[in-house]
């Protein structure tokens, strides 16, 4: 074995064992200091932290790829937002008042696609401007908001449609709807990244961008993509959460993208782009809820959990850095 | 039109771009409403831009040395609760150098995770973003936190007084601007920070203590924010745990819109200070002629992306990216 | 062989950079089944030629002809397509990605609905990997290999295509000797299957051993090919120096002071061990050897970018331990680094603030840079070294090459060294400007400055050095003066090539 993959696989699997150390700290602990008679680990507790995982994990996704491919996306909490108001409003248009639930799916779509033309949008300013992601997506954070602002004023729009709801509180083989999709995304993108063209190709743009050019992979394509596929997962992401709830404020889904960046980065995807792994985001989504429901199990003020997660997030960078570091032979700049 | 005359008009568009932008938007607003050139207006924007602007002073030296500071928005309402709290127990002449002295040191934690461990400046300050929002949470136990006599307090004058007929937060932010400005264009440390942000490899060759640099550089953003913070505290006497939120990225918005590179090595205070007018302006602009402030995102939105693509098309010589 | 048609040949080729002409009509052929060696210099245009034949840079003027028909080509890609293909000396992989995934980069094999053929992926590499007989296999991690191995990656990339020629740029830079042997099997099993091959290397044991023809280059310009069969060491060097040499510098007239800077075994991990030498007072020492040698980190350490893990520095006699720059120029060492751009100089500032960076929080009026008296030092400096720029508000990445060499000479003038080490001083810059780095470091040493200079350039060290250090693989293989010191034996030292003189 060489001496590099020892490392390699501890990070790979840190990601897990830090959600093994996390249970078992709040199983303990819990004993202690709970409220309530309820174990942690209980089954409804655990299932319940699938579904609450999913609006994040379900961008992270995302997020995941576009990081991997070299980028990084700040706008998905603003299209989120405004996915969710196509959502919950196109259902109450009067040219679908006809279609009767059949509106339900027509109101999909619509919100869907909003989601992959907003991404594109960012995907074509990258490609043909030349222009930094991070400052293309921090505008379009700021003018996709405006433009959820826009269409309601600051009013919530809401509408609830039973059928909707129905169909978001179910459970199938166990599981609520909400899980079943971050599943599914999940295995969807790790398909794409892995068994795809376009997913090696992204990695290897990611990894070493002057060799994916020399060896003629066509780079903005692979970026736009990339952007169209997290708008989708921001517009899914809306749509699994507001069939359910029936109702948005134009201030909903901000930060969200600080939140997915982190889950990402505790995952382990590096921010220079190339590296990444599809299940480690699905592990530090998966962390980071459950640090949320711990920290409340124990009965600590459910404040406290984001400074937790932004130490750890800071921890992490620190740890991978001491297992990188050289030495003494290493220039010192 | 022929490529040189192309790129000719390409370069000029692109150093003055900012400009005739603003030189348009102005023009239109005061042909659009006669108010807008008032003098009381262009003091009204002036002041609702002053902590926006403070804040953004301090950015501007972490971004010339080449980092970033997600954190600042958070920070602030940090330094708006820390200080609204202790006004009441321990009076305000003692909880205003007890609120700076607490955001230094958050800022000097940051200075030395970046600074001396090297750590990366974006996912250090996004991690600090939610820590210290959770410390601002925990502080204040999730309540809006208000100052009990909120008539009998000499506090307010930071944020609602006035002097020689100018507002205070007017007079602290030109005030930090040109002591900040002079700093970053006169002195030696302002030299080594744009030597840092430019190529902090020949820095470090040319003997300069780069961490010790970037350090300092993040201690001014602290300072500036525990500054800002002072003034949001002193104007509404009360706050939310979330008074800054969003604050880090309309910072970010002014600088670049100033015409600093992300990538460090370039910029000004005074740059900044343009940036930082131009948001205040085209938001109020966009109010006086009927339109709501969230109108301001979407111009703000195509203006930072048409500031930087120029700037950028400018520098290779081609509007288009090269990208295939 | 001669008539043959060729594999690839040049014709004319022309390449200019401003102020630098890279390449000044350079024509050879290489045929089917030939090795062909390419030599020269460091700046003598090898790197710009094999950049043109990568399809990375356009030639002004010229053609290349692959077979019978001239090409163009406009990219790295166009070359491969054309049958062209490079092995870099800087790799080019993606290291996250598997062997199979880099060998195959942008081609992956597909099958329906975009996905990639895994098993004729990896069955296709792993025919190539068998032919190079490696010890890895398709589905390794390219970043979990040694340099070596990722080599052989970029090797059996070249092997995908139908290539007509192969370019090998220092291939065995990195490698031992047992690699070594398995790369030049490859080689041999190429130039079976009628390839051309282009072989770059400054190692005369190699280009003895593997090549049938020696195409050598000077400051751009081609100088003859010789047959390896029928010519020695001694015809290749001389081409390759060419009859300018001076080596008749005008005898040093200053007295040498005293022994101003000493190191005694110091050594750095696995990059140089027992290094020992002193340099005195108007004394140039120059140290010679291959890229990799362990010259740079000498100089790295002992102005406080490394920490040494053994032996001692002295100066002025007197035992200092440096672990800064700041501690370093505070004791009176400068270093010129080697990366001009990388190193040396903010591109994106002034002239003036570049020159005094270094001493930039002594120049003080009051708490403010004292300006008028940086303008003063860049005078006085751009006077003293004849740097041609409009004026002090210049930016540093708008000038040449030797200007900008000159701002960073300034730099650290300006600062009045005990110590000055000068690394690569001359690299990528003309001709003329050469020559007056030459002198500038005459004069510097007859006016009191101990220099040391390190350079991969022979006419360079032999011109300016009292004394040459010749160091290979980390260590100095032995010192000469000025006396005993010639082409041929300075290149044997150097290539590891003779026991004898190694350093005891």
């Amino acid at each position: 074995m060489q001496a590099g993959s020892l490392s390699t696989f501890l990070k790979r699997g840190a990601i897990w064992g830090f959600i093994v150390l996390e249970l078992i700290f709040f199983s303990v602990a819990g004993e202690f200091m709970s409220l309530s008679d309820k174990a942690f680990m209980d089954v409804d507790n655990m299932l319940l932290l699938f579904k609450q995982s999913a609006p994040i994990g379900i961008i992270a996704m995302g997020m995941t790829i576009v990081m991997i491919n070299g980028n990084i996306d700040l706008s998905v909490g603003a299209i989120y937002a405004i996915c969710a108001i196509i959502l919950l409003d196109s259902m109450t248009w009067p040219i679908f008042a006809g279609l009767g639930d059949w509106a339900i799916p027509v109101a999909w779509l619509l919100a869907l696609g909003a989601g992959v033309g907003l991404g594109a949008l960012n995907g074509l300013i990258v490609w043909k401007t030349g222009v930094d992601a991070f400052i293309v997506t921090l505008g379009a954070m700021l003018g996709y908001r405006g433009l959820v602002f826009m269409y309601n004023g600051e009013q919530p729009t809401s509408h609830l449609n039973w059928t909707l709801v129905d169909f978001a509180e179910a459970q199938v083989l166990g599981l609520h709807t909400a899980t079943w999709f971050l599943l599914a995304v999940t295995a969807a993108i790790w398909f794409l990244m892995n068994k795809t063209v376009h997913g090696r190709n992204a990695y290897a743009i990611g990894d070493n961008r002057e060799a994916a050019v020399n060896a003629g992979i066509r780079v903005g394509p692979h970026m736009m993509i990339n952007f169209m596929i997290i708008g989708f997962l921001a517009a899914l992401s809306a749509v699994v959460f507001y069939s359910e709830s029936g109702s948005v404020n134009p201030n909903d889904g901000e930060l969200y993208e600080l939140w997915v960046i982190t889950a990402v980065v505790l995952g382990g995807t590096k921010l220079t782009g190339g590296s990444g792994s599809i299940i480690s985001t699905l592990g530090g989504v998966l962390a980071i809820q459950l640090l949320r429901k711990g920290l409340a199990h124990i009965g600590a003020d459910t404040e406290t959990v984001n400074l937790v997660i932004g130490l750890i997030l800071i921890a992490v960078l620190f740890l991978d850095r001491q297992l990188n570091i050289k030495g003494k032979e290493e220039l010192k700049v | 039109m022929s490529g040189v005359n192309k790129a000719q008009i390409g370069g000029f568009l692109a150093r003055q771009g900012i400009l005739v932008a603003f030189v348009v938007f102005m023009v239109g607003f005061t042909l659009a409403n006669q108010r807008f050139l008032d003098p009381d207006n262009i003091m009204g924007v002036m002041r609702s831009s002053a902590i926006l602007g403070v804040m953004a002073l301090g950015v501007t030296f972490v971004v010339i040395s080449g980092n970033l500071d997600l954190s600042v928005g958070s920070m602030m309402s940090f330094s708006t609760i820390v200080v609204l709290d202790l006004h009441d127990k321990l009076g305000p002449a003692l909880a205003i150098p007890a609120m700076f002295a607490m955001t230094l040191c958050l800022g000097a934690f940051i200075g030395f995770l970046v600074g001396y461990l090297k750590l990366n400046s974006l996912i250090v300050t996004l991690g600090m973003l939610s820590a210290i929002h959770g410390l601002t949470l925990t502080y204040s136990g999730g309540q809006n936190m208000d100052i009990a006599d909120k008539e009998g307090t000499w506090f307010s004058v930071f944020g609602q007084g006035e002097a020689l007929g100018i507002p205070v937060p007017i007079l602290i932010f030109v005030g930090l601007a040109a002591l900040l400005g002079v700093t970053l264009g006169k002195t030696p440390f302002g030299r080594k920070v744009y030597a840092v942000g430019g190529n902090g490899t020949a820095a470090t060759f040319s003997g300069i203590r780069r961490a010790r640099v970037v350090f300092i550089c993040y201690l001014m953003s602290s300072f500036c924010v525990a500054t800002a913070g002072l003034i949001q505290a002193s104007r509404s006497l009360g706050s939310q745990n979330t008074v800054g939120q969003g604050l880090e990225l309309e910072v970010l918005a002014a600088i670049i819109l100033g015409g600093a590179s992300l990538l460090g090595g370039s910029g000004t205070i005074f740059k900044t200070v343009i940036g930082v007018l131009i948001l205040g302006f085209i938001q109020n602009g966009l109010l006086l002629v009927g339109l709501q402030f969230y109108v301001q995102y979407v111009v703000t939105w195509v203006i930072i992306i048409l500031a930087v693509w120029l700037d950028i098309a400018a520098k290779r010589g081609k509007l288009w990216s090269p990208i295939a | 062989m001669t008539d043959q048609t060729p594999a690839l040949r040049l014709e004319g080729i022309v390449k200019t950079f401003p102020g630098v002409r890279a390449l000044d009509g350079v024509s050879f052929s290489v045929m089917p089944g030939e090795v062909h060696a390419l030599m020269g210099e460091n700046g003598a245009g090898k790197s710009t030629l094999m950049k043109v034949l990568g399809g990375i840079h356009q030639p002004d003027s010229g053609q290349i002809v692959v077979g019978e028909s001239p090409v163009v080509m406009r990219s790295p890609l166009e070359a491969k397509a054309k049958g062209i293909v490079f092995i870099h000396q800087e790799l080019s992989l993606a290291e996250e990605l598997s062997v199979a995934e880099n060998i195959y980069l942008g081609e992956l094999p597909r099958k329906r609905f975009g996905l990639v053929d895994w098993p004729r992926l990896e069955a296709q590499t792993n025919e190539i990997l068998g032919k190079l007989k490696v010890g890895f296999n398709a589905k390794t991690k390219v970043g979990d290999l040694s340099i070596a191995n990722q080599q052989m990656v970029e090797i059996a990339r070249a092997l995908t295509v139908d290539a007509k020629a192969v370019i090998f740029d220092e291939p065995t830079a990195s490698l031992t000797d047992a690699e070594k042997v398995v790369l030049f099997d490859v080689i041999a099993d190429l130039r079976a299957h009628g390839v051309g091959i282009i072989y770059i290397s400054h190692r005369m044991e190699e280009i003895f051993k593997i090549t049938d023809r020696i195409s050598v280059l000077r400051d751009g310009q081609y100088r003859g090919t010789l047959d390896t069969a029928a010519t020695d060491e001694e015809e290749i060097t001389s081409l390759m120096i060419g009859r300018k040499l001076d080596l008749t510098r005008s005898a040093r007239t200053h007295e040498l002071g005293g022994v101003a800077i000493e190191v005694r075994g110091l050594s750095c991990g696995g990059l140089f061990r027992d290094i020992d030498f002193e340099v005195r007072r108007g004394e140039v020492l120059g140290f010679y050897g291959l890229v990799g040698a362990g010259r740079t980190e000498i100089a790295e350490t002992l102005f406080g970018l490394r920490d040494p893990s053994a032996g001692q520095i002295l100066l002025d006699g007197e035992e200092v331990r440096i672990h800064s720059p700041a501690e370093a120029i505070a004791r009176g060492i400068s270093l010129v680094p080697e990366d001009r751009k990388g190193q040396g100089l903010v591109l994106g500032m002034n002239c003036r603030d570049n020159m005094t960076l270094p001493q930039v929080s002594d120049l003080k009026a009051g708490p403010f840079v004292a300006e008028g008296a940086e303008v003063a030092i860049f005078d006085q400096y751009r006077d003293r070294l004849d740097i041609r720029t409009p004026g002090w508000k210049q930016m540093v990445g708008n000038l040449s090459g030797g200007n900008q060499q000159k701002i960073v000479i300034g730099k650290w003038l300006s600062m009045h060294p005990n110590v000055l080490i000068v690394d690569e001083p001359t690299r990528g810059i003309d001709v003329g400007s050469k020559s007056e780095i030459h002198n500038l470091i005459r004069d510097l040493a007859a006016q009191g400055y101990a220099v040391i200079v390190i350079s991969s350039e022979m006419p360079e060290v032999l011109h300016v050095s009292d004394r040459i250090v010749a160091m290979y693989s980390g260590q100095i293989m032995r010192t000469f003066t000025a006396e005993e010191v010639t082409e041929d034996n300075l290149i044997q030292a150097i290539s590891g090539l003779s026991g004898e003189g190694a350093a005891a």
